[in-house]
């Protein structure tokens, strides 16, 4: 047979790609619109928890992730909100998991049923301080099924929560998809220390991130601390040891977290649009009729939000013309590249309420 | 000194409770033969807190609060010979009374020890929801003006495994001892007076008299053994997916053609409990059948058994990057809740066909109306699909026995009575 196609959503293929990178135990609590990812992965994890709440949730994954699995949950906002700290924690503690937000329409409960791309600036001052947390966002099925396993892998091997950004839409909407096109999965494993006692947590050699050695074990112990610490683990107060421990964890994620975007450059285009997560698909719309009706232009996707990859810069230094096109009514995405004096040649296109359209882009495109 | 402290010392005002609690504790593991590596000492936010830098344990310095269910995952994966200790205030018991409840409910393999002083030490001594009534505090100068959370009772009444209550003072090693003995939920209360802020506001007061005074009776409470609450493999045993791979799904063959040319888009909008999301599921997949790209996305209120129930369904030629749906080209109503739901779209279509069910009222709209007789002729049930039907047949944009072929693929296949249906035309 030259082709599989079948009729899936994107929370089946983010749950089964999860499985298959080597995600151990998923731990749920039940909100739309992230339910769905909930219920696949209660059929299909190796271990499935409900928890009783969020924060339960998050510290549950924390204490399993400091004894050696690999824990994944899915929530939305009202859910993420509880989580803020939980999240801080396991930074601090540097214990690898990862959290697929599927964003709704807020603000507060808002309508569950109703997507939105309304958290990302929530996102870039989640840890308290100001560090990066990596955020990588999928644009279409396909990256349902590429960024669980490079999410999953970028929180093992920097030692840290990975957020995995997505929307209603994007993991709700059911489409026909050729499974023939998705590549095998590495499983993604979690190397132990191997060397000499003492054992220090957060002791990161020549490099940036301390090698794992889980709580419990039988060789040599292990100390996790959320406050301010040495690389021991010990608590300090503001000791130069510990300064320069909670720093690395920043440099760390700005270092180490990988770029991922989709470029598409046309010879002679003067406007570069600009988009992420379930806009994406408008986007490429967009840029598809504008080229069907000779009006060149370029399309960046951008997969990696946090921290922010500096090429996203340098492509749009390129145009004189750069149109952003998000599901919110405040440019979250160009606020995050630019603060509040978004430069004149950035033209904004968003929405609230229901999905940007890509005709709405090519108008913001022809405009210039 | 005990081999589970690096120094004698420890980092409490004179004459603090916790004291007693850090020596029982070691004593109880000496007592029991543990090793310090099988020894994982959780600790809370408060004075008790910081001693975790002086334990020759396995440590995890916590949330305020959380340190219950911190452990509790930390727990659930080990093997049962290792010890974990959970340090916790009665403000963080009851900041976190959640995660206590679900523990002991849980039956999770953990001993967690209340440091109740009855007040936040740390922050100056605030009362917390376990300061007895009538004790003074920093911000209760007349007293605490309600009674307290009798914490072993609720955790007892959870399923807890072991629940004891002691005055923390002297030795109760022993007690400390049952508890990381017993395998399941432990949690013992230790009474405490915090000597800075607990005996400032209430001069004289002695620990028993005023634990005596409050109800606060020592006691130990067993619960006949139960199931421990552990995951099925640790963390380092090879752990395999569960169930069917979830991409194990029935593909569809392009056995049909179809003469569409390029996006079509259609909504589909009844009640709900009548086959919507199925028959828009049908639809695309039949246009799958036929060559096509196909997405479908489903709308309905929170409350999925009532009211309304939509469908959005495109079809293309060529791949669908954008699946939202603007001007749709057909909109077809099955129902009154269906008609409620889509009647503001309904009025501001310019073009398309609205298909609607014979028993609705005409709305209005510039888009050319069809009125057919779902429900009647196909029962409310499958009104739905019936009209996915009929409107095949009308458009031409798929051939019908496409739409056939893939209900009866379907569980719906000896329900419907498909060959009734193509004789209807
Ligand atoms: S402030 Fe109170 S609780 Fe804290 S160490 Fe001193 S006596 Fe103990």
């Amino acid at each position: 047979m030259d082709s599989c196609r079948v009729l899936l959503d994107g929370s089946r293929l983010i749950v089964e790609s999860c499985v298959r990178a080597g995600a151990s135990v998923y731990v749920g609590y039940p909100i739309t619109p992230a339910s769905l990812i909930f219920s696949y992965a209660s059929r299909r994890f190796p271990i499935a928890l409900p928890a009783p709440d969020e924060i339960t949730a998050l510290q549950w994954m924390a204490g399993l992730s400091a004894a050696g699995y690999l824990p994944v949950t899915a929530t939305s906002f009202p859910g993420f909100a509880l989580m803020v700290e939980s999240i801080n924690m396991a930074y601090m503690m540097e214990l690898p998991m990862l959290i697929i937000l599927v964003q709704r329409l807020g603000p507060s409960t808002g309508t569950a049923t109703a997507g939105a791309q309304g958290d990302l600036l929530l996102l870039d001052g989640l840890i308290s301080g100001g560090y990066p947390l990596p955020v990588l966002c999928i644009s279409d099925l396909m990256d349902c099924w590429l960024l669980p396993p490079i999410g999953l892998r970028t929180a093992v091997e920097l030692r840290t929560p990975v957020v995995l950004l997505s929307s209603k839409e994007m993991v709700m909407t059911q489409s026909s998809f050729d499974l023939r096109q998705l590549p095998e999965i590495e499983p993604v494993r979690r190397a132990c220390y191997q060397g000499p006692g003492p054992y220090r947590s957060y002791d990161p050699g020549d490099g940036l991130v301390p090698p794992f050695l889980p709580v419990g074990n039988d060789h040599h112990l292990v100390r996790l601390n959320a406050s301010t610490h040495d690389r021991s683990g010990l608590l300090q107060h503001t000791s130069e040891e510990a300064m320069t421990n909670t720093r690395r964890l920043g440099e760390k994620v700005e270092a180490l977290t990988p770029v991922l975007y989709h470029l598409d450059e046309q010879d002679g285009a003067r406007t570069l649009v600009v988009s992420y997560d379930i806009t994406s698909g408008a986007a490429r719309e967009a840029v598809r009729i504008l080229r069907s009706r000779g009006v060149p232009v370029s399309l960046l996707l951008a997969r990696t939000l946090l921290p922010v990859p500096a090429i996203y810069y340098e492509v749009i230094e390129r145009y004189p013309r750069v149109v952003i096109a998000e599901e919110n009514a405040q440019g979250q995405f160009a606020r995050l590249l630019f603060g509040r004096r978004i430069p004149s040649k950035i033209r904004l296109v968003g929405a609230v309420g229901r999905m940007v359209r890509p005709e709405e882009i090519v108008r913001e495109v022809l405009a210039g | 000194m005990s081999l589970f402290l690096t120094r004698s010392d420890l980092p409490f005002c004179k004459g603090c409770g916790h004291h007693h609690v850090v020596r029982s504790t070691v004593k109880a593991l000496e007592e029991i033969g543990a090793k310090p590596t099988d020894v994982i000492l959780v600790t809370d936010i408060g004075c008790h807190g910081i001693v975790d830098g002086h334990f020759v344990t396995h440590t995890a310095h916590g949330l305020h609060g959380r340190s219950v269910a911190l452990a509790a995952g930390i727990a659930m994966g080990l093997p049962p010979g290792k010890k974990v200790i959970v340090y916790i205030g009665d403000g963080g018991a009851t900041i976190g009374l959640q995660h206590l409840l679900e523990a002991a409910r849980m039956n999770i393999d953990l001993t967690v020890v209340v440091h109740n002083n009855m007040l936040y030490g740390m922050t100056g001594g605030q009362p917390s929801s376990l300061t007895p009534r009538g004790f003074r505090t920093v911000i209760t100068l007349d007293g605490a003006p309600l009674p307290h959370h009798d914490l072993c009772r609720l955790v007892y009444d959870a399923g807890a495994s072991y629940v004891a209550r002691v005055l923390g003072v002297g030795d109760f090693s022993e007690v400390l001892r049952q508890a990381l003995e017993m395998e399941g939920f432990a949690l013992v209360e230790v009474l405490e007076l915090c000597t800075s802020y607990g005996v400032r506001w209430n001069p004289g007061l002695w620990l028993k008299a005023l634990a005596d005074e409050a109800g606060y009776t020592p006691g130990i409470w067993i619960r006949p053994p139960r199931p421990v609450f552990r995951l099925p493999a640790g963390p380092w045993e090879p752990l395999s997916p569960r169930g069917e791979g979830l991409l194990d799904l029935p593909p569809v063959e392009v056995r049909f053609s179809s003469p569409l040319e390029e996006r079509w888009t259609m909504i589909l909008s009844g009640s709900a409990g009548e086959g919507v999301q199925q028959a828009a599921e049908i639809l695309a997949r039949a246009a799958m059948a036929a060559g096509l790209h196909a997405t479908k996305k489903g709308s309905y209120p929170v409350t999925v058994g009532v009211g309304f129930s939509t469908a959005e369904v495109i079809l293309s030629r060529s791949p669908i990057f954008y699946h939202g749906v603007h001007e749709p080209d057909a909109v077809v109503i099955t129902s009154m809740d269906g008609l409620l739901n889509q009647r503001e779209r309904i009025r501001r279509m310019q073009r398309g066909v609205l298909w609607l069910d014979a028993s609705l009222p005409i709305p209005e709209t510039e888009a050319e109306i069809r009125v057919r007789d779902f429900r009647g002729r196909a029962g409310a049930r499958y009104a739905a699909l019936y009209a996915i039907w009929t409107v095949l047949q009308e458009m031409g944009i798929l051939p019908p026995e496409a739409l056939l072929e893939v209900v009866q693929g379907s569980s719906l296949a000896d329900r419907i009575p498909v060959d009734r249906w193509a004789s209807l035309g």
